[in-house]
């Protein structure tokens, strides 16, 4: 850190404390992660036998050879994938369409119709859950892909970000091309939606970490094992750990869970800071 | 929210095209019709529906026995339904200035062009795509007596760690840090985005007049995002309002139901207890106090698009 101190630090005393408190609050940030990393490698006996040797060697990779070997994590994180990727491709589609729709036509009620949506913001998922759940048992939904899918598909948001999108393109692009007697389809297809490359990256990545990450409804739709997704999966092995003799491989499966979605993060954080925090001003 | 019809730049000619163009047809709905059947399905009717049920003494499948407001009754007279609701304001008091006094002073400090203050950021957000499921397993190994991260840092000092998640007085205290530690990144980011849109020119004409720092920070710099310093408030308590995830896996909602918040007292009612109309009748309770929040929002946001 000290080539870096010239940059941070001015000549100050009171910029010497705020770089030490921001140091510190790093410090908070990274040594969990990093402690539950050591943790990971390290033997199971040998943590029972002295917590302390998490701080020295040896340390091993076993723990991560075991849960590669035995445990259902794969099978979890193809659920999630299978989910969030689902969801995050419908969600582009509909919200497109949609967002077209409002921004660019006209039919009728068409105005009422997406006031009704807007205040579909309003309307958090707990509102909502316990319906929800009903109606999934009624079409037996529970326990497969499109049951852990459809809910999200109904969220305002992609739609209402879509149809700002649309409603910024210059006007002149596409009444150009309907008066060429292109249809309103082509107009959307082959015009349009070029344009709105930046908005469907923004909705996207926003969509599929919010699917990835969500537990809610996959923890009472998915009640079957192997219909888990990785957020339910790991929790439902990780209960009682502080009996566990296994805290190592415990932590082993946990960093396995965790990794790609950091380096996804690692490598698109420009992208997922400005669609994460895009959404949250709306 | 312009009419697409009455755009300023149009000629003359060119609106009686787009006249022409822009008339209502049926058959534009189609664009639309997908995303709404969904829409209407699991949004629209299930809202209602909850609404329905919470009238009812329903089970899984059906909504059962009418029984008027009597299960909001009942959670008015349940003590562990008031508990939960008093549990779910002191998280988002512990919780919601934390993260904007946290999530102001970092953005203040790493609002600079160096690759430290990049790496910092990127760090500060990291904990942010995480999973609550990742978190909690994090922060409850923080936090276990003995083979703990507290535990070995207390033992530095030779002091024995609180058990932050089995003391009545300090659970709620330990949920709340992990939270704060998970969502840090979005308050950081929307006071930093803040920050670089204050026009350069008015620090300029500052630093012509000798104003020292600190200065600058309270005349300028912090009334100039007093706006977004209300939005991010309100964001965070409309968020940590839904707390579930965290109190259910690192305390399952106890000791003696003190960690316990509205959705997990939700959870418990509706899908362990299969006492659907109560959970439902819980359930509109917390969209009413959350309705307020976001109604809040609504106003500062309308607010700061007008200015």
């Amino acid at each position: 850190m000290a080539s870096h101190n010239s940059e941070i630090i001015g000549r100050s005393f009171g910029d010497r404390v705020l770089f030490g408190l921001v140091i510190l609050l790093a410090l908070v940030m990274a040594g969990p992660v990093l402690y539950v990393i050591a943790l990971s490698l390290k033997d199971n006996k040998e943590l029972m036998v002295d917590p302390h040797s998490v701080f020295h060697m040896p340390y091993t990779i076993k723990n991560y050879i075991d849960t590669i070997g035995t445990s259902n994590v794969f099978s979890w994180v193809f659920n999630s994938i299978i989910v969030a990727g689902g969801l995050t491709v419908f969600t582009l589609i509909l919200s497109s369409l949609a967002g077209y729709g409002f921004a660019r036509l006209n039919f009728p009620g068409r105005a009422v119709l997406f006031v009704i949506v807007l205040l579909g913001l309003a309307v958090p998922e707990q509102a909502v859950l316990i319906a929800r759940h009903q109606i999934f048992s009624w079409l037996g939904l529970h326990n497969s892909y499109p049951g852990l899918i459809l809910p999200g598909l109904s969220s305002a948001f992609g739609v209402f970000l879509m149809t700002q999108y649309f409603r910024a393109i210059p006007k002149e692009l596409d009444e150009a091309a309907i008066l060429d007697n292109a249809s309103r389809f082509r107009v959307f297809w082959k015009v349009l939606l070029p344009l709105t490359v930046p908005a469907q990256a923004t909705l996207g990545i926003f969509t599929f970490l919010g699917a990835w990450n969500d537990y809610f409804w996959p923890l009472i739709s998915a009640t079957k094992k192997e219909m888990f997704t990785l957020t339910v999966g790991i929790a439902s092995t990780q209960m009682n750990f502080a009996q566990s003799q296994g805290i190592g491989f415990l932590m082993a499966q946990a960093v396995f869970a965790g990794a790609p979605i950091l380096i996804i993060y690692l490598f698109f954080q420009k992208y997922i800071v400005t669609a994460v925090s895009g959404a949250a001003v709306r | 929210m312009a009419e697409p019809r009455t755009a300023g730049t149009a000629t003359a000619r060119s609106r009686r095209k787009s006249v022409d163009i822009y008339a209502p047809q049926w058959r534009n709905f189609l664009f639309v019709a997908p995303y709404l059947t969904i829409f209407a399905t699991l949004l629209v009717f299930p809202l209602f529906w909850g609404i329905w049920l919470s009238f009812h003494k329903a089970d899984t499948f059906s909504s059962g026995r009418f029984v008027g407001l009597d299960n909001y009754f009942r959670l008015f007279r349940d003590p562990i339904f008031m508990q939960s609701i008093w549990n779910t304001f002191y998280f988002v008091f512990l919780t919601v200035p934390a993260l904007a006094l946290i999530g102001l002073f970092l953005a203040l400090c790493l609002n600079r062009r160096t690759r430290s203050a990049a790496v910092l950021r990127a760090l500060f957000f990291s904990s942010s795509v995480l999973s609550v499921t990742i978190v909690t397993l994090i922060w409850r190994i923080v936090f276990i007596p003995d083979l703990g991260l507290l535990s070995m840092v207390y033992g530095l000092f030779g002091a024995q760690a609180p058990a932050f998640l089995a003391d009545p007085h300090l659970a709620m205290i330990g949920i709340a840090i992990a939270t704060v530690w998970w969502c840090i990144g979005l308050p950081m980011m929307l006071f930093l985005s803040a920050l670089q849109q204050i026009p350069q020119d008015i620090y300029e004409a500052a630093a012509l007049d000798n104003a020292n720092r600190w200065q600058t920070l309270w005349s300028i710099t912090l009334p100039s995002i007093k706006r977004t310093f209300i939005l991010v408030i309100i964001i965070q308590i409309v968020l940590q309002f839904q707390l579930f995830g965290q109190a259910w896996l690192m305390t399952r909602g106890g000791p003696n139901n003190l960690t316990k918040p509205i959705v997990l007292y939700i959870y418990n009612t509706a899908f362990q207890r299969w006492d659907i109309g109560l959970g439902a009748a819980a359930s509109e309770i917390l969209f009413l106090l959350i309705l307020i929040a976001a109604m809040a929002q609504y106003l500062v946001t309308r607010r700061k698009a007008d200015a």
